[in-house]
């Protein structure tokens, strides 16, 4: 019998329930979703990125065709589109669109030429600079040259596929709410790996079913949302706080008892920089459950000690018992 | 005298071997390590404890509408009157009185197959723990149905932590079952008599 079918002989005695009822499945593609950026963040180059978001800000843009001699309205390339909201949020919020596109873009139309500007990467704007030294990119990026997503590098896999210039923002590091931060980074994988279109412009691989590969993961959808895809297809690295080095599906985590122990590697990877609480209340790994609970993983000291205890006194009173009923012969 | 019809005794040997599965995979999941597979390993325990949870709840409903239907219910029928006096006197019993000879203070007839000491303990996990161990196994089994945070404390730690107490008591009873059954005239004539279902009137 499987898994499945024990929950379902369960189901027609289930009469417990905590008022929100039961999920009905996964929807893979989560709402998008991040912190809450609490700044009111004005641009020095609000102007002048204008220019760029009058046309790229939205899906429609319009603009005055001389030789038809009018105005026309136009659908914009859905990869062209750069929300505002999301861009001032982001990281690179403070930056001018021409820091890091032409200033040709200034010119319209733009000149086809410019389609094929090489874009900077992380590490050409990060690198061996100090002032980014906490952030290690230089491990990151040695990280990424050994990971699976490298390999695709040939098929145009850059670093802004996970981390979109215009809308990414920092997420673990400053991170209250881990819920949000495991929805956020996740969507980040899944914004490929569940979207078939996109997966297809970086791999010939037929279309995957992510609920169907992870279908042995008891309590799939529990497991979804309490960690990140990251913990276990990547290789924990202690230099740095985000493993990139994505490995092959083979190496990928599967066993059980490496999240669900005392020294569950949660700790090194999705509770790493808030793990400075290693005992809450006497709970193992006591960080974790302020979020999340692990069972293995969060065990509590006091009541173990005292379960053992307990045996140890039930034994010593059945062991005296057995004494006195041999002495007696009863 | 025939004291465990067939049913009793068909359902007590289910319930004696879930339980033993469950404690046994309950515990390999609590203490499971990184490096070492404490009794069973983790994915195995998991199986197996969902597994046998879903008989022992089918296991238990068969119990308790066995016990409405047929007059064995009426055993686990406790009684305010001298029910601490009561428990009092098996207990000096059972750790003054027998070790002298004395004779049992409520001796197992048709009317009272339990004693005090018996009559409480089965109830206490029969009907207190029994479901309180289900119910919050359910909740783990589906943490989307347990409410997420009560009085700011996750919902599922309070459920898990209720669910290992329970299972806690429940592996305690077990074992003072076990032992508590070698007290009959010879220390396996209670064991046969749940296999055979006839109570030799010597026991207790």
């Amino acid at each position: 019998m499987t898994s499945a079918t024990v929950k379902y002989l369960f189901v027609f005695l289930l009469f417990f329930s905590g008022g929100k009822g039961f999920a009905s499945g996964l929807d893979l593609k989560l709402a998008k979703t991040g912190p809450n950026d609490t700044t009111t963040f004005r641009s020095p180059f609000f102007d002048d990125n204008e220019r760029c978001f009058i046309c790229h800000g939205q899906n429609r843009y319009e603009y005055t065709n001389e030789n038809l001699g009018r105005q026309v309205r136009a659908m914009m390339f859905s990869e062209r589109v750069v929300d505002r909201d999301e861009f001032y949020e982001s990281n690179h919020k403070s930056f001018s669109c021409t820091d890091c596109h032409s200033s040709d873009y200034i010119q319209f139309p733009h000149s086809g030429e410019l389609r094929m500007e090489q874009s900077y990467n992380c590490i050409d704007c990060h690198g061996g600079d100090d002032k980014f030294s906490q952030f290690s990119f230089e491990s990151i990026e040695t990280e990424y040259h050994e990971s699976v997503h490298f390999k695709l590098g040939e098929e145009g896999f850059s670093c802004w596929k996970c981390h979109d210039p215009h809308e990414y923002k920092i997420n673990i590091r400053n991170s209250k709410n881990i819920s949000e931060t495991i929805l956020y980074d996740n969507n980040i994988c899944l914004n490929c790996h569940s979207d078939f279109d996109r997966f297809q412009l970086l791999s010939d691989r037929e279309e995957i079913n992510i609920l169907k590969t992870h279908d042995w993961l008891p309590n799939q959808e529990a497991h979804f949302k309490s960690v990140r895809c990251i913990e276990c297809h990547t290789r924990i690295n202690d230099t740095i706080l985000v493993a990139h080095l994505v490995r092959e599906k083979e190496y990928a985590v599967k066993a059980c008892n490496e999240c669900h122990s005392q020294n569950s590697m949660l700790m090194s990877s999705l509770y790493k920089f808030q793990s400075k609480e290693q005992r809450k209340d006497g709970f193992f790994n006591g960080i974790i459950m302020n979020e999340s609970y692990v069972i293995g993983a969060n065990r509590n000291q006091y009541l173990n000690n005292l379960s053992f205890f307990i045996f140890l006194v039930l034994a010593g009173v059945i062991a005296v018992h057995i004494f006195f009923r041999i002495k007696k012969k009863h | 005298m025939y004291l465990y019809p067939k049913w009793v005794r068909l359902w007590h040997m289910l319930n004696a071997v879930l339980m033993l599965i469950l404690i046994l995979t309950g515990i390999s999941m609590q203490y499971t390590g990184e490096d070492m597979k404490f009794l069973v390993g983790f994915e195995k325990a998991v199986k197996w404890h969902n597994l046998s949870a879903a008989f022992l709840t089918l296991s238990f409903i068969f119990f308790v509408t066995g016990n409405i239907l047929t007059e064995n219910g009426r055993y686990y029928k406790l009684k305010k009157q001298n029910f601490w006096s009561d428990l009092g006197k098996q207990m000096r019993y059972y750790s003054w009185g027998m070790f002298r000879g004395e004779k049992h203070p409520f001796p197992v007839s048709l009317e009272r197959k339990f004693n005090p000491l018996q009559k409480f303990s089965y109830v206490m996990a029969m009907y207190v723990a029994m479901p309180l161990v289900i119910i919050s196994g359910l909740g783990l089994m589906f943490p989307e149905v347990t409410i997420n945070r009560v009085f700011g404390v996750s919902g599922l730690i309070l459920t898990d932590l209720l669910h290992i107490t329970m299972g806690f008591f429940l592996s305690v009873f077990l074992v003072i079952h076990i032992y508590t059954c070698t007290l009959g005239s010879k220390p396996t004539s209670l064991f046969r008599g749940m296999i055979t279902g006839y109570h030799d009137a010597g026991d207790h």
